[in-house]
């Protein structure tokens, strides 16, 4: 049995059709990139998994028993922006997970407890290159140095499911080579399932073990809302090549075009 | 250059702020020296002598009757009330800010209430007030409460309902119960937000301070200028306003800096 299965599962709001008949089944441990045009339900599916949204028919399963609908600790999320808590240090924010899974009332830990836990985050900034700004405030930091504090944040916790909305999306392309390379360190390191939502189709097919494009199949010009996209291509990186790329890239732009129309 | 673009250098706009503030002095002096002038014993606009002497009776004499120094007296009458008024409301409106911005089941049921509450003119229920409370200091505290609390819950409900989504998944993420998402997301940031509010409500408290004073009371600035009002004492009336005005200013910025000082990420654009 795969870890995340996925059978005939539909999302729609009233006549709007957001995903239809979607079918995937995801191992442990796979760092999926999805791509496709704006409105394709790439963040609708990620919302789904985060236990945001719930699917209006078909199943979406964990281990073979349906997501929980709400968000919990063993599914992360790193969103393009507002991720982190603006009144806590980059220390304070990291250690917060931390703090809230020990002390239910509280909310904070004390002493011994809290001297262990801050030895953890110290070694989760060292991981995500973070050690020098560990008593800053968040918003005397730069966007990528954001990003890379809501990622620590989110792995301190272990979580089986990291979900990944544009987290690049915001910033320049120098940077974005760097989260590149330590996102895919993470990964190796921690072995944990990411699913990372991107606009950049490069990105995504460069990026991770497993391409999964989302767009519609069918379109009515008269009705944009009839029919929902779907996973058009699914493919392990490494075997794509240029012509590829091509395909799927004219595929998306002519979706989005429909889209926008 | 269009005039949208011009703007005044440091020196330049210091003096075009104090410019307005001594034209009012200056016609104030102009046209009390006149007066004056015409009948010394003129009640209307008193000179700055007059007002001086007035202000050293009040505040620098033993007043006769009581013994004591009335000026003080009023002002920490008036201020505990205003204090106490706007502490109760400022705590109720932080309570019932973040069950309403946060709980959703709360906001259904209570966000109508506060919506039609904050809509009752407080004055019209003064009397009410009166009757149930008492002519003591319980009915002038409570109006301000009743005047400035309702609006503060639905500003606070509000602050806490501005606080981006992300937040409210991410700290979910973390594993955070209702209860911790409560006291360690929305309380400590909407806290700067909450000494907005009560500066802003700083105004409407005094309006309704002076008002409960100048309707019962024994003591008071609001009081003490419906008292001497009857001699058309406004050589006493005038420092008395003036004094008000300087209290509200002192108050409104201590509080503007206590929040810069105990939140530094708040003023520094971290929100």
């Amino acid at each position: 049995m795969s870890f995340i299965t996925v059978r005939n599962l539909w999302k729609n709001y009233g006549d709007q059709v957001v995903l239809e008949n979607l079918n995937l089944s995801v191992p442990q441990g796979e760092f999926c990139t999805l791509v496709g045009a704006s409105g394709c339900g790439k963040s609708t599916f990620l919302k789904m998994l985060l236990g945001q949204e719930s699917p209006s028919r078909g199943e979406l399963l964990l281990d073979g028993r349906p997501f929980p609908r709400e968000p919990d600790r063993h599914r992360g999320i790193v969103f393009q922006r507002y991720s982190v808590f603006p009144h806590l240090s980059v220390r304070q924010n990291v250690l917060m997970g931390l703090e809230l899974e020990q002390k239910p009332v509280l909310g904070r830990l004390f002493g011994r407890a809290r001297r262990t836990a801050l030895a953890r985050v110290d070694e989760m900034l060292a991981q995500v290159g973070l050690s020098a700004s560990a008593h800053r405030w968040p918003h005397e930091l730069s966007g990528g140095m954001q990003q890379r504090l809501a990622i620590a944040q989110s792995l301190i916790m272990r979580p089986r499911v990291l979900l990944l909305d544009e987290p690049f999306g915001a910033l320049d392309p120098g940077i974005r080579a760097d989260m590149h390379e330590l996102l895919l360190t993470l990964w190796r390191e921690t072995g944990t399932t990411i699913f990372m939502v991107t606009h950049d189709l490069r990105e995504g097919f460069y990026l991770g073990t497993r391409l999964l494009v989302f767009d519609k199949v069918r379109n009515d010009p008269h009705a944009p809302g009839a029919y929902g996209a779907t996973v058009t291509y699914d493919q392990p990186i490494g075997q794509a090549d240029r012509r590829l790329y091509q395909d799927i890239e004219a595929s998306v732009t002519t979706t989005a075009r429909h889209q926008a129309a | 250059m269009r005039l949208i673009n011009r703007t005044p250098g440091r020196l330049a706009a210091t003096a075009l702020g104090v410019l307005p503030f001594l034209a009012i002095l200056l016609f104030y002096g102009l046209a009390s020296q006149q007066r004056l002038a015409d009948n010394p014993n003129d009640k209307l606009l008193p000179g700055m002598t007059q007002m001086a002497a007035a202000v050293d009776r009040m505040a620098f004499e033993e007043d006769r009757r009581s013994g004591d120094y009335l000026m003080w007296e009023d002002t920490v009458a008036s201020l505990e009330r205003l204090g106490l008024g706007v502490g109760v409301a400022a705590l109720l409106a932080l309570v019932v800010g973040l069950a309403n911005g946060v709980l959703p089941l709360v906001r259904a049921h209570l966000a109508p209430l506060v919506s039609a509450l904050s809509m009752i003119p407080p004055l019209a229920i003064l009397p009410i007030l009166f009757i149930v409370f008492g002519l003591g200091e319980l009915s002038k505290v409570m109006l301000i409460v009743i005047g400035t609390a309702p609006i503060m819950m639905r500003d606070l409900t509000q602050r806490v309902r501005e606080l981006p989504a992300e937040q409210r998944i991410k700290i979910q993420t973390l594993g955070a119960n209702s209860w911790q998402v409560i006291t360690r997301m929305a309380l400590p940031q909407v806290l700067p937000r909450l000494i907005d509010a009560v500066r802003l409500s700083l105004g409407p408290a005094w309006l309704f301070l002076i008002a409960a004073e100048a309707i019962a009371s024994t003591e008071g600035l609001g009081y003490r200028i419906f008292l001497v009002r009857r001699y058309l004492a406004m050589e006493v009336i005038l420092p008395y306003v003036i004094w008000i005005t300087l209290l509200a200013i002192l108050i409104d910025q201590c509080l503007r800096l206590a929040n810069r000082r105990l939140f530094p990420w708040y003023n520094a654009g971290g929100h």
